[in-house]
C-alpha cells in the first residue's frame, strides 16, 4: 500500500527541527532512517500529518570519544558498525549491530531511530539497557539526560515529551575486568530474533563474580533485565554450574514471553536459557583472555 | 492535498527534475515518473529486497524511502549497470552464465545488493555470499545458482584486475 497524505519538512538545522516540534508536538513525527516508520505508513498503521525529516541535519551525525563514547541520534547503523571507536569503546554495541536486519536496512536505519522506536524485539534497546546508556532529549526550551531504565516505557514507547527529539546517546565504558557477549537466534540471518540477550560479567580480583547483567529481547514489552538471575551469580565461581543455574532462573522467573507465530512462550524460555549459558560462557572467556 | 516539492535527482548519470507529493515512494517515482521499470516492487515494507537501488553508492530499499528524500542525491538502478547494450556488467554476465535467475523478478534487487558488496568483499566464501543476499527473497531459484553466479562474478572481477 501507499502512505496517506502528509506535509513534509526537511530542516537543515536542529534548531529549526525543534521549532517545528514545539509547534506541532506529537502531530509532527520525526523521520530518521524511516526503516520502521515508512513501512508502518505504507500499511497505514501510522498516519502522521506532518513529517520532520532529520536526515539533512549534519550536526546529529557523529561518533566521538569525549570522556565516554557519544553517538549522534542520526548516525546510520552501518556507519557505527564500521567505526573503530565503537569497536574499541562499546564492543557490545559493535557485536550487536550486525544482527539488525540486513545491510540495506542498516545503510538507512539510525542508532537513534532504533532506540526511540523501542521495539521489544530490537537489539539496540537491550544493549543500551545493559550498558546503562544515557539519552539526551532536547526541545526548543532546553535539554536533559534520561537513563536507559527510564527511557524505555513499554511497547514501542519512550519517555520523551511531544516537543522533544532524541539528539544523542552516551555509552559508558564497561567496568574493569568485564566480559561481554551479544547472542541471539533468528530463523534467518537478519530476521527479528526469536530470543536473544546481552550479557556482561564483571569479576573480582580473585576471580569470583562481582556482578553481572543479563538483558533480553522479545520476552516482554521492552528490554527485560534479569535481576534475580544476576543476583544469583554474585560471589559465585564462574563456570558451567553457575551459568546453568542463572539461565534457569532468568528463563523461569525473570521473563514473561508472549510467544509468537514462530516460537511459543515455552520455546522462547527454552531458547533464552540456552542462549544465556552461551552468552555467559563467551563473556567469561573474554574477561579471562583480557 | 499535501503541497508538492520540487526535486532534482541524478539517476544513472542523468539529471531529472520533478514536482512530487511527499508521500510518493522513491520506488514508485523511479518506476512511474522516470519510467525506469527495472527496479521491482514486491512487498513495499522493506522485507523482500526487490526494490534495492544504490543511493550515493550504497544499497538501500527504495520502497521505504520517499522520493523527496532523494533530492540532491545520486541514484543508480539496474539500468545503470551495463556499459552498453552489448556489454553487460561482470555481475550480470556471471548471472547469465551461471543461471543466476529464472523469472528475474528478484534479480535487479540482488544485483544492486551485490555491486557494492563485491566492491568491499573481493573474495567472499559461499557462506559470506549467502549472508550478503539474506535480505533478498527469490521464489524461483532456491538460491544455489545465485550463490554460484556471485562466486563466479567475484572470480572474473578479480581476474580482470
Ligand atoms: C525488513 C526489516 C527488518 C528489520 N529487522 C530488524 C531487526 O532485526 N532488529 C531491529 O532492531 N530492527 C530491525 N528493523 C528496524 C530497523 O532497525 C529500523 O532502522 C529501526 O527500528 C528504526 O530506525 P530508523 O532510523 O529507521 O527510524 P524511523 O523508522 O525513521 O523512526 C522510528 C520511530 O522513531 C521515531 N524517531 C526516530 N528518530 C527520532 C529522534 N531522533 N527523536 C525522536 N523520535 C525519533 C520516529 O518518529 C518513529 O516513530 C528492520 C526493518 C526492516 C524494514
Ligand atoms: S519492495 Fe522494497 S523490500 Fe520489498
Ligand atoms: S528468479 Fe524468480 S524470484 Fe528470483
Amino acid at each position: 500500500m501507499k502512505p496517506a497524505p502528509f506535509e513534509y519538512h526537511a530542516p537543515d538545522t536542529l534548531e529549526e527541527a525543534l521549532e517545528l516540534k514545539a509547534q506541532h508536538g506529537d502531530e509532527g513525527k520525526a523521520l530518521a532512517g524511516g526503516q520502521s516508520l515508512i513501512p508502518a505508513m505504507n500499511f497505514r498503521v501510522a498516519q502522521p500529518t506532518l513529517l520532520i525529516d532529520l536526515n539533512r541535519i549534519g550536526e546529529l551525525r557523529y561518533i566521538r570519544k569525549n570522556g565516554v563514547l557519544h553517538i549522534g541520534a542520526m548516525t546510520q547503523q552501518s556507519h557505527a558498525e564500521r567505526d573503530p571507536l565503537v569497536a574499541k569503546h562499546a564492543p557490545l554495541l559493535h557485536e550487536a549491530i550486525p544482527n539488525i536486519a540486513h545491510p540495506q536496512i542498516r545503510n538507512r536505519g539510525t542508532i537513534g531511530g532504533s532506540l526511540a522506536h523501542a521495539d521489544p524485539a530490537a537489539e539496540l534497546p537491550v544493549v543500551a539497557t545493559a550498558l546503562n546508556t544515557r539519552f539526551r532529549a532536547q526541545s526548543a526550551k532546553g535539554d536533559r539526560w534520561i537513563e536507559a531504565k527510564a527511557f524505555f516505557a513499554g511497547l514501542f514507547t519512550n519517555s520523551m515529551q511531544p516537543d522533544e527529539l532524541l539528539v544523542g546517546i552516551a555509552f559508558p565504558e564497561m567496568a574493569e575486568r568485564t566480559g561481554y557477549a551479544f547472542v541471539e537466534l533468528a530463523r534467518r540471518h537478519g530476521d527479528y530474533a526469536m530470543a536473544g540477550l546481552a550479557a556482561l560479567v564483571t569479576l573480582n580480583e580473585e576471580g569470583t563474580i562481582k556482578e553481572s547483567r543479563l538483558v533480553y529481547l522479545n520476552v516482554g514489552d521492552g528490554p527485560v533485565d534479569a535481576v534475580t538471575a544476576c543476583a544469583s551469580l554474585i560471589g559465585k565461581k564462574p563456570g558451567d554450574a553457575a551459568f546453568k543455574e542463572a539461565a534457569q532462573i532468568a528463563s523461569q522467573k525473570d521473563m514473561e514471553p508472549f510467544g509468537n507465530l514462530h516460537a511459543s512462550a515455552d520455546y522462547q524460555r527454552h531458547l533464552s536459557a540456552v542462549l544465556t549459558e552461551r552468552a555467559l560462557a563467551k563473556a567469561y572467556e573474554r574477561v579471562k583472555a583480557a | 492535498m499535501a503541497s508538492k516539492h520540487p526535486i532534482s535527482v541524478t539517476i544513472n548519470g542523468k539529471n531529472f527534475e520533478h514536482e512530487v507529493e511527499p508521500r510518493l515512494l522513491l520506488a514508485d517515482y523511479i518506476r512511474h515518473d522516470v519510467e525506469l521499470t527495472g527496479t521491482h516492487v514486491g512487498c513495499e515494507h522493506g522485507v523482500c529486497g526487490a526494490c534495492t537501488i544504490l543511493m550515493d553508492g550504497k544499497a538501500v530499499r527504495s520502497c521505504i524511502m520517499l522520493a523527496v528524500q532523494a533530492d540532491g542525491h545520486e541514484i543508480t538502478t539496474v539500468e545503470g549497470l551495463a556499459e552498453s547494450e552489448e556489454k553487460l556488467h561482470p555481475i550480470q554476465q556471471a548471472f547469465w552464465e551461471a543461471h543466476g535467475l529464472q523469472c528475474g523478478f528478484c534479480t535487479p534487487g540482488i544485483l544492486m545488493t551485490l555491486v557494492p558488496y563485491l566492491q568491499e568483499n573481493k573474495t567472499p566464501s559461499e557462506q559470506d555470499v549467502r549472508e550478503a543476499i539474506s535480505g533478498n527473497l527469490c521464489r524461483c531459484t532456491g538460491y544455489q545458482h545465485i550463490v554460484d553466479a556471485t562466486l563466479l562474478a567475484a572470480k572474473t572481477m578479480q581476474a580482470a584486475k
